[in-house]
């Protein structure tokens, strides 16, 4: 038998639109974003006119992480993270916490032990 | 109330596990075979003169290129998230590894015996970053079963890296390699505690 089918890391395809218009030419943001941070919307903040990326990124982004709202709106992740950067700046938008170079040894511990207990019982 | 609050938001509400090894080991098999979502896929762009860095600055003359990064989902609690995000296996695209590899639990490096040489490159990025990781050898039907200990050998791996074999395919066997990579992740953190301590 052969090994299952995997995708090609890597694809070419034509872009219609350019990521550096979308972002106005911003690659980074004042946000640490992790891969798998979530994100959570603020209740009863009113969102301001927003451009159709930032909004498509908004109406997504509840409870799912940064790749999953990359995923969903087909934008690459570096986009991505500049436009939620953009929300969470606004306040409409707030992250919620991971592992980072400045997390404790015992608050990574409990993470470690919180992950086994729900990987054993999943 | 507002201390219970502040704790909830400060705890960790999602970790993630990456998937290594070489170009069709089976990494995206292993997601799937767990994830509760159909797995989704991210990328990032590349532009060919610069690997790296400039992953947006993508300007018109350049030519570009996306890298895609497979992952999967499983909700292991009410306030807890796991993400398993396959590595992209060509060396060029190795920048990535650092965004996909930092603040991780671990890694799986899935190994194929008959093209052991692509595990070394893995292997080895790990053990330099010193993230933990175990060995899976994706053992398809029909491969032939060398016992762990040659495998062990013929990758140089040290001797407290844990070693399994499992059929990428099995929910109850993929689901085993990640228990078994929180366990090693684990055991590593509470040993440098006591190094520590001491």
């Amino acid at each position: 038998m052969t090994p299952p089918h995997e995708p090609e890391d890597e694809v070419y395809r034509p872009r219609l639109i350019r990521s550096y218009t979308i972002t106005a030419g911003r690659t980074a943001t004042k946000v640490e974003l992790a891969m798998e941070a979530t994100l959570r919307l603020q209740p009863g903040v009113e969102a301001p006119v927003l451009s159709y990326p930032a909004a498509q990124v908004l109406e997504v982004c509840d409870r799912r992480s940064v790749a999953e709202v990359s995923a969903l709106t087909k934008m690459p992740i570096g986009v991505t993270r500049v436009l939620l950067g953009d929300l969470i700046e606004q306040g409409l938008v707030r992250i919620q916490a991971t592992i980072t170079d400045n997390t404790s040894t015992d608050e990574r511990l409990e993470l470690i032990e919180r992950t086994l207990r729900g990987l054993r019982n999943y | 109330m507002d201390f219970e609050t502040t704790k909830a938001q400060r705890a960790a509400a999602s970790t993630k596990i990456v998937i290594a090894g070489g170009f069709g080991v089976g990494k995206s098999t292993l997601v799937g075979a767990v994830s509760e979502i159909d797995p989704l896929r991210t990328e990032a762009l590349v532009t060919n003169e610069s690997e790296g860095v400039d992953d947006l600055a993508a300007v018109p003359t350049k030519a570009t290129t996306t890298v895609a990064m497979d992952f999967g989902r499983l909700t292991l609690a009410e306030d807890l998230v796991l993400y398993l995000f396959g590595t992209p296996g060509q060396r060029r695209f190795w920048f990535m590894w650092d965004d996909l590899c930092r603040g991780a639990i671990g890694a799986i490096v899935l190994v194929d015996v008959a093209r052991l040489d692509e595990s070394f490159s893995p292997l080895d990025y790990f053990e330099s970053k010193g993230i933990p990781f175990i060995v899976a050898v994706n053992e398809f039907d029909g491969v032939p079963r060398y016992p762990a200990e040659e495998i062990a050998a013929a990758l140089a791996l040290p001797a407290e890296v844990p070693i399994i074999s499992l059929d990428a395919r099995d929910r109850e066997q993929a689901k085993g390699a990640l228990v078994k990579i929180t366990e090693y992740a684990l055991m590593r953190l509470r040993e440098q505690l006591t190094v520590n301590a001491n």
